[in-house]
């Protein structure tokens, strides 16, 4: 099982489109990725999950881990997400209300 | 299509790398054997993969040569999992709350969501653990034709600790 994870710049943003399933075995990939791009200084970061097939809760630690690290750096971390068996993890641990959410990378870049 | 009440185990090693195998087999089982729709089906898989990762974590190293094993049973009106390991136990309902969302603390919290996951996702859970392993059994029941909800119940889940 394959986890994809490409980076590509947008209007000041790192956007990092995730692809295939992040669970207990391909969350530390996800991770260590999301720590590359804070150490290479990308403190405001768009994780694109339209690509990702399953996350599980192990997936959530990883983006509430790089929100945090996000934050105290003063940058911030937003999702793209429109799939519902995706959302309805976030919904179930309140997560929506942590996490800033949108439609489209586009939407995520104008705020 | 398995016989009613036939029973499929599978044992993993207890490896991060075979959570999705378990995944596979339990959706696979769940298409075929029983009238869950697709939602369900995904919710199931979450449930599965949840229970798995707590019992490879339960073994407490990366490579303990320990086996997680994973039963399933369905019948006409339900499928039930059970999710079995041999390493150190937990009680569950000594696990912390997370602070409120609204709470700036609730960043701190990056691991304990599997188990209020497995609780909202399925429509019965039970934990059974001791010192010499610990039991998630995971139930979900058939949807009643027409209804979209499940056999007998419109008000959700329930959860039994043994």
């Amino acid at each position: 099982m394959d986890l994809g994870l490409d980076v590509t710049e947008r209007d000041g943003y790192a956007v990092l489109a995730v692809r295939g399933e992040v669970d207990v075995y391909t969350a530390p990939k996800f991770r260590e990725r999301l720590i590359e791009l804070v150490s290479e200084g990308k403190h405001r970061i768009i994780v694109d999950l339209e690509a990702v097939d399953f996350l599980d809760s192990t997936g959530l630690g990883v983006l509430v881990g790089g929100l945090k690290r996000l934050r105290s750096h003063e940058g911030d971390l937003l999702l793209v997400c429109t799939q519902s068996r995706i959302l309805k993890v976030f919904e179930i641990t309140g997560l929506t209300r942590v996490f800033s959410i949108f439609d489209s990378v586009d939407a995520a870049v104008s705020g | 299509m398995i016989d009613l009440g036939e029973v499929v185990e599978l044992q993993i090693p207890a490896r991060a790398e075979f959570v999705a195998l378990a995944r596979l087999v339990v959706s696979a089982l769940a298409i075929s054997d029983t009238t869950l729709g697709d939602e369900r089906v995904d919710d199931l898989k979450i449930a599965v993969s949840e229970a798995c990762t707590n019992a490879i974590e339960a073994y407490g190293s990366a490579d303990s040569g320990e086996g997680v094993v994973v039963r399933c049973r369905a019948d006409d009106r339900r499928l039930e999992v059970v999710v079995e390991d041999r390493g150190r136990g937990f009680d569950p309902a000594q696990l912390s709350g997370h602070p409120p969302v609204t709470d700036p603390d609730r960043l701190k919290f990056e691991r304990g969501l599997g188990i209020p996951l497995i609780r909202a996702l399925v429509d019965e859970v039970e934990f059974s653990s001791t010192r010499e392993g610990t039991a998630v059994r995971l139930v979900m029941r058939n949807t009643s034709p027409g209804t979209g909800w499940p056999d007998g119940n419109e008000t959700g889940g329930r959860e039994t600790r043994a």
